[in-house]
């Protein structure tokens, strides 16, 4: 899992929104939300609260990563790793609040003064700018440019990465973007003024503060789009600029002296300038981190297994370490449409035989692996709660009573057969394959192997239903990271039955509970943020009840930073340190 | 001469266009052959977020719905004329020589390939200067003093050095040399030679030296072998007769005859590096084409890698053409024809 990435495709009904990658939280549930700082090291010291805390400005933060990511073009990336680090050449419409532990999971204004007013039962929604704000060649930044911005990253034939939010819910009226509709307004923006802008939707949605935060509302000069080439000269409109850009290689970036301080609340921007280099050695990158000739590795997914060892071993490397959660769930699909688990109880005992200890050493264990899920949402996502709809015992080893009673009810007694499918070229998915089916062999359910090619898992195998249907595909196993953490960002794409195709290329492999479809719908529409998290956390739950989800482990990582950086801490929306925040000593 | 160089260069060409299109029918031929579609390759250059009509559109815009022949005339007419790509509403052209356009990241393959091409070359001709001195010295005193301890060790030494693969001595002497004793530059580290020589030189130090331990061992078993035969051919008995110094016997009479062997795998070598070291670049993170190539197959960016395999295929052909040119100069018993 070299980079944050599920394969997936959107288009659905309720939502066409890709899955995604992107990266998430940290908040772990032995670290609390105090946003004090500390100078002590220690392992896990800047997860949850602030480590060597700075004000000091200076330096050059080395950053590097093994392999390129989408792009640096804010309206063409999908990236976790992409979004955390635009925000020092970028400011979006909002952003999440900037700190350790919990902060992270409110939004603020960074472009905007404030979150946007909704109104029409949350169909338009209103964003005024801050005065002042400039591009990096000294031209002010209007509402018009922000216009500009979303309606290119409209056009998926040029700018093939980013998420699909805006195609999906801004009421377009046909329109396609700046290149395809030359000399049309989007008729789903209005710009009354250069300091307002104000976004028509199609259906009403609550939490349109996420989508201002996506990279793709940061401003953009029409004059200076090149499409696909624009990522080589992208505009700066936050603290930092392009001082060059080598694709492939890596880029540096330095002050943008336009850039004022006394508009943007949340940006420290301590170090002078960032060196970026793209495709090194990723073992090599864990290496120079300890030795300090490298500060962070951004692709923010721990350390390479032959530095993990040292890594945990060694206390002076161990005190630089963090232990971060991200918005990860690593579980498996029970397919409800197969012969032998068509019986809810037959699920049900699939649920209680799975040993969630071996689940989790597949992963790499608790530390490198992740925490042993009880449902679908992370922790550190608003609307968790603790469920154990399915206790696998006090040493969560699986209840094997409750197991053997759930098949006598489903009457097979002395189990089943059927298959668990898993992405070939996945060596902890072919783990965990084997190890559950040493845990169900205990009750009598017999699972036989089945590896899938990784680029065609959910196009043509797992992801079809005609194909895992017939060809008797119990188990499937899954995983699944959110696009921001919230309800929809996590959910809305793995519990939504309407996501399920036909042709294939969902990551919804087993979840078509009607119910849960209008608990779905309730939950987009709801404005209220407080009773938007909780309906997500009961659609958390009613599926979870249903036994087509065997929950996994909440992936976790080992990461680990140099002994130059001050200011450091885990920003839990990205599930990786805060790159806008880090200082150098 | 002349005319058995252009013969040479005939074959060259005729290499490269056959090496073109079985590269070619691996790209975009098999898979149709193993049921893929226009749209499954297309599939890859749209983006996670696509649907099938965007997906069909891309798949038409890039032209993998043609026939196959087509697609292969195309590509090939490209490096004469340049070529225009419709991405949705956008177009892109690519410039004659057209070498292919990469669908991910939107620019022509070539001016990348080039771009890369001193970093590669100064990483072959660096090691390759290394490896000769120490590999063909290392040889002929082995043979020369054969079976004293020097030659035990030097062989003992060079069997190692053929069988530790790079990225092994590569990571371990990072560790030792640049993490540990800090005498050498960390991974990753690379300099322009235009922009200080010094740097250059002291960046590649550990990349030269580490690539060149792999060769030097098999080039100093290989002159050790051919300074054992010659030196026991009649005419090198002849020289000494003659009254000769046994330096001259050694360098004019015995080295000259047993470097031809030597001549020709050091100009495939050279040639196969020029086309990328991989693991050495990868190893050493250093931007190279190697590294580019290795870059391009896990970003399954097929134009790149059809690119990078024409390319590194033109440098073998070159060098076999510059090895057997060479052996008439070095082995006046080769005359050419």
């Amino acid at each position: 899992m070299k980079r944050r990435l599920v394969t997936g495709v959107a288009v659905g009904v309720a939502a066409a929104l890709a899955l995604a990658a992107c990266g998430g939280g940290g908040t772990d549930s032995n670290t609390d939300s105090s946003t004090g700082g500390t100078a002590v090291a220690a392992f896990d010291a800047a997860n949850g609260k602030v480590f060597n805390p700075s004000e000091k400005k200076g330096g050059t933060l080395k950053m590097a990563i093994s392999s390129d990511w989408d792009s640096v073009d804010p309206g063409d990336t999908y990236y976790g790793l992409s979004w955390n680090l635009a925000r020092l050449y970028t400011r979006s419409l909002t952003m999440f609040k900037v700190g350790p532990g919990k902060t992270s999971s409110e939004l603020t204004g960074d472009l905007a003064e404030g979150l946007g007013t909704p109104s029409d039962g949350g169909k338009t929604w209103t964003y005024k700018l801050r005065q002042g704000l400039k591009y990096e060649d000294g031209t002010a930044i209007t509402s018009k440019d922000v216009e500009y911005a979303v309606s290119r990253s409209l056009e998926k034939a040029t700018l093939v990465n980013g998420p699909t939010y805006f195609n999906d819910f801004l009421d377009l009226k046909g329109y396609k973007g700046p290149y395809s509709s030359k000399g049309q307004d989007n008729p789903a923006i209005d710009t009354p003024d250069d300091r307002t802008i104000v976004f028509h939707l199609n259906k009403p949605f609550g939490g349109f503060d996420y989508f201002a935060q996506i990279p793709a509302t940061a401003p953009v000069p029409a004059a200076k789009d090149t499409g696909a080439k624009y990522k080589e000269h992208v505009v700066s409109s936050g603290p930092y600029k392009f001082e060059s850009y080598e694709a492939g290689k890596g880029f540096k970036l330095v002050r943008n002296d336009q850039w004022d301080q006394s508009t943007d609340p949340n940006r420290k921007a301590l170090p002078d300038g960032y060196d970026v280099t793209i495709g090194a050695n990723a073992d090599d990158i864990d290496n120079q981190i300890i030795d300090g000739s490298l500060d962070v590795d951004i692709a923010g997914t721990g350390v390479q297994p032959a530095a993990l060892s040292r890594v945990l071993g060694q206390p002076d490397i161990k005190e630089r370490a963090d232990n971060p959660l991200s918005a990860r769930l690593n579980y498996t699909s029970i397919n409800p449409n197969v012969p032998a688990l068509k019986n809810i109880e037959c699920r049900k005992a699939v649920e209680y035989a799975a040993d969630r200890t071996t689940y989790q050493t597949a992963y790499g264990g608790p530390q490198a692996g992740g925490e042993i899920a009880t449902g679908l949402l992370p922790p550190q996502i608003p609307g968790f709660q603790k469920l154990d709809v399915w206790s696998a015992g006090a040493d969560n080893k699986g209840d094997l009573d409750k197991a053997k009673a759930a098949l006598q009810a489903c009457g097979s007694p002395n189990g089943f057969e059927t298959n668990i499918a898993y992405r070939a070229e996945r060596p902890k998915e072919k783990a965990t394959a084997e190890a559950l089916q040493q845990s169900l062999a205990r009750v009598g359910i017999k699972l036989t192997l089945k590896p899938f090619p990784t680029g065609d898992y959910f196009a043509l195998y797992a992801g079809k239903p005609s194909y895992r249907n017939t060809n008797n595909l119990g188990l499937m196993v899954n995983s699944w990271g959110a696009d921001w953490n919230d309800g929809f960002g996590f959910l809305s794409q793995i519990v939504d039955g309407r996501v399920i195709r036909d042709t294939g290329g969902s990551s919804n492999l087993s979840v078509n509970i009607p119910e849960v479809n209008s608990m779905v719908d309730q939950a987009i529409a709801e404005t209220d943020t407080a009773k938007r998290d909780a309906l997500w956390g009961q659609i958390d739950k009613r599926v979870m009840e249903e036994a087509v989800i065997l929950p996994g482990v909440w992936a976790k990582q080992v990461t680990v930073r140099s002994k130059n950086t001050t200011n450091v801490f885990v920003n839990d929306a990205y599930g990786q340190y805060d790159y806008l925040s880090m200082g150098v000593q | 001469m002349v005319a058995y160089i252009i013969r040479r260069l005939f074959g060259a060409v005729l290499t490269l266009l056959i090496v073109s299109m079985i590269t070619f029918g691996i790209f975009y031929l098999v898979p149709r052959w193993a049921g893929g579609t226009a749209n499954d390759l297309a599939s890859r250059y749209v983006g996670r977020t696509a649907n099938p009509e965007q997906v069909a559109e891309a798949a038409h815009g890039l032209g993998l719905d043609k026939p196959f022949f087509v697609q292969y005339w195309d590509w090939l007419q490209a490096i004469f004329v340049g070529r225009d790509f419709a991405f949705g509403a956008t177009q892109a052209h690519c410039p004659a020589p057209c070498l292919g356009y990469s669908f991910i990241g939107r620019n022509p393959v070539l001016p990348d390939i080039l771009d890369r091409l001193p970093v590669t070359a100064s990483l072959a001709f660096g090691a390759a200067i290394i490896w000769v001195i120490f590999g063909v010295a290392t040889g002929v005193v082995s043979a020369l003093k054969r079976g004293s301890i020097f030659d035990r060790a030097a062989m003992g030494i060079a069997l190692g050095g053929v069988s530790l693969p790079i990225f092994w001595t590569g990571l371990v002497s990072l560790v030792i040399f640049s993490y540990t004793l800090h005498w050498t530059k960390p991974g990753g580290a690379y300099t322009p030679i235009e922009q200080n020589p010094g740097e250059w030189a002291y960046s590649l130090l550990l990349p030269w030296i580490t690539l060149a331990l792999l060769f030097s061992a098999a080039y100093a078993r290989l002159t050790r072998a051919g300074m054992l035969e010659t030196m026991g051919e009649d005419y090198i008995r002849t020289a000494r007769a003659k009254g000769l110094r046994e330096r001259t016997v050694v360098t004019k009479h015995g080295l000259r005859a047993a470097l031809t062997p030597i001549a020709t795998i050091f100009g495939l070598d050279v040639g196969l590096l020029m086309g990328g070291a991989v693991l050495t670049e990868s190893t050493f993170s250093l931007p190279g084409i190697g590294k580019y190539a290795i870059d391009a197959i896990n970003a399954n960016d097929m134009p790149k890698v059809m690119g990078f395999v024409i390319f590194a295929a033109g440098f073998v052909v070159i060098a076999n053409l510059i090895v057997d040119v060479v052996y008439a100069v070095i082995d006046p018993r080769v005359r050419l024809a």
